[in-house]
């Protein structure tokens, strides 16, 4: 139903009358925060005196360091592989799994329960195995980070199958569809927002995962960063350029999932 | 007959549902089956379907059994089942996809003005009002060109305006189209519009109770006596006194 121009006219009014432009609102609002806490945080390591404690100042100059030592490129990249990895892995798995356990109830019957109880154990319960089995290489964190993101996606395809309303099912197999065909031309586009969430819920967790991983299991990457930093001689302005790092490509990560996100969903 | 129920019963574990429901429908027929709420219409509409088996007794289209679903008779559902990941075409020509692209792109042409959707070729599902859902869902089924359709109280969600109109526009499409109509409904005025006869179901178990001839021609006025008559006979079979 079409609203009257001019009632949206308005309502569009309502919404940004608040003096305050909406670019300000975005950009200037987060930033002034930033700010803030870059001043009081200065001002707390002056005042405290502490030895231990870097100054946004003292971080900034690690982290240009770094980024000019190629070491943080190289750091960066190795977490990304890792990443990446085990979470296309997890979803190579996690989805005709979870679809399998949605579509046929014996096997969820019997198959469920043991995923309920793997989910609650954390991935990094796993670590000593898969030092075990992997040794010290990208393959530990990687089958961690692919642990960590299979049980969301499993849970997010099988809830999204079994949710699908009977109807949509009802009508394909109506209009003579094979269930080859069902499942991509119904069931694939009905339960696909519905995966897109579990996604970003999974990469959430992996790339939690990973950085823990990586401070035990490896010598590269972020989590290794941060470790070996302290260990190395306390250098702390590294650890908390590397925390900085880690929160930085996470956000930007989360925002390319919530973009493809919003572009299916449209 | 074009679909003949024989001897139907259905039970769901310990509760009986319908019993011995022998019924049949014409070829270009409009039959209503109108019931109080739970006594098993969708049951035997989904049994016609060939979406559930009968616990006893058969359905046969054209004399051959029914078994499982099949595109020459299209159910049209009660709650909203156009697909929201498609647009109105994509809707209309989802039965449609052993066509060559150019066959189904004039089809689907033909159906969006049949249900005069023309404009709204590209707008997705949650742009459109309920009635126009509605005539997306109609649309669809006739798109596949079926011989019967199977309708579960299609008008029960929308505005009775809407409902009005809607109404007027199935018979319409109805005349041009002479498809095999089973209709389901719990609305007594709407199955004394559109029927060429009802058939009254009693409370759950499912029986049928009596099976009204509707002997006036469309369109129909609803203020004629004939109409008031039939209705009125309707609504003392069903047992209620016409009054509030
Ligand atoms: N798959 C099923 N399993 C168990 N019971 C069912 C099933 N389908 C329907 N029933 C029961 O059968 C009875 C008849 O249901 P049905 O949906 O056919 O009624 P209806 O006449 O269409 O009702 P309404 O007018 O409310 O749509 C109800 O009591 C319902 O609970
Ligand atoms: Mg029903």
């Amino acid at each position: 139903m079409k609203t009257h121009p001019r009632d949206t006219e308005h309502a569009e009014k309502a919404l940004s009358a608040p003096s305050v432009p909406l670019w300000f609102q975005r950009f200037m609002l987060p930033l002034t925060t930033a700010a803030i806490i870059l001043i009081l945080w200065s001002i707390a390591v002056r005042a405290s005196g502490t030895k231990i404690f870097p100054t946004p100042a003292a971080v900034a100059k690690a982290i240009t360091t770094l980024a000019e030592k190629s070491l943080l490129w190289h750091y960066i990249a190795d977490s990304l592989t890792r990443v990446f990895a085990g979470y296309t892995a997890a979803i190579a798995v996690g989805i005709p799994l979870g679809f399998l356990l949605g579509w046929y109830a014996p096997l969820a019957r019997s198959i469920n329960p043991l995923i309920q109880m793997l989910r609650p154990i954390s991935p990094l319960a796993w670590m000593p195995l898969a030092v075990i089995w992997f040794g010290v290489s990208n393959a530990a964190p990687t089958f961690l980070i692919f642990l960590a993101s299979l049980f969301p996606i499993i849970v997010a395809a099988m809830n999204g199958v079994r949710n699908v309303p009977p109807m949509y099912i009802q009508a394909g197999r109506n209009f003579g569809l094979t269930t080859p065909q069902l499942m991509t031309r119904v069931m694939i586009p009905a339960v696909l927002p519905r995966i897109i969430v579990g996604l970003r819920l999974a990469f959430g967790i992996a790339w939690v995962v990973l950085v823990a991983a990586e401070m035990i299991a490896v010598d590269s990457g972020l989590g290794y960063l941060i470790i070996d930093a302290r260990n190395a001689g306390k250098r702390y302005d590294l650890v908390v350029a590397g925390m900085l790092m880690i929160g930085l490509i996470g956000l930007l990560l989360d925002t390319g999932i919530r973009k493809i996100e919003q572009w299916i969903s449209d | 007959m074009k679909v003949q129920f024989s001897d139907v019963s259905m039970r769901f574990g310990a509760m009986e549902v319908l019993q011995h429901v022998t019924l049949g429908a014409e070829e270009g027929e409009f039959l209503c089956i109108l019931g109080p709420s739970g006594c098993g219409k969708s049951t035997l509409l989904n049994i016609a379907g060939g979406f559930l088996a009968p616990s006893s007794g058969s359905v046969t289209i054209d004399g051959e059994p029914v078994t499982a679903p099949d595109r020459r008779r299209i159910f049209v559902f009660q709650e909203r089942g156009v697909f929201p990941w498609l647009t109105v075409e994509g809707n209309i020509g989802f039965g449609l996809f052993d066509m060559s692209a150019g066959d189904r792109q004039a089809r689907v042409s033909q159906y969006i003005d049949l249900v005069g959707l023309r404009g709204f070729e590209k707008s997705y599902p949650r742009e459109l009002s309920g009635g126009m859902k509605q005539r997306v869902e109609v649309a669809r089924a006739l798109a596949v060109n079926p011989d019967v359709l199977f309708l579960d109280e299609p008008f029960g969600a929308l505005d009775s305006i809407t409902r009005l109109q809607m109404r007027s526009e199935l018979l319409r499409i109805w005349r041009a189209e002479r498809k095999t109509v089973l209709f389901v409904t719990h609305d007594i005025e709407e199955s004394v519009q559109l029927a060429d006869r009802v058939v009254v179901m009693s409370a759950r178990p499912g029986k049928i109770r009596r099976v009204v001839d509707i002997d006036i021609p469309h369109p129909r006025d609803l203020s004629s006596r004939r109409y008031i008559e039939l209705r009125d006979l309707i609504f003392g079979e069903i047992g209620l006194a016409h009054q509030v």
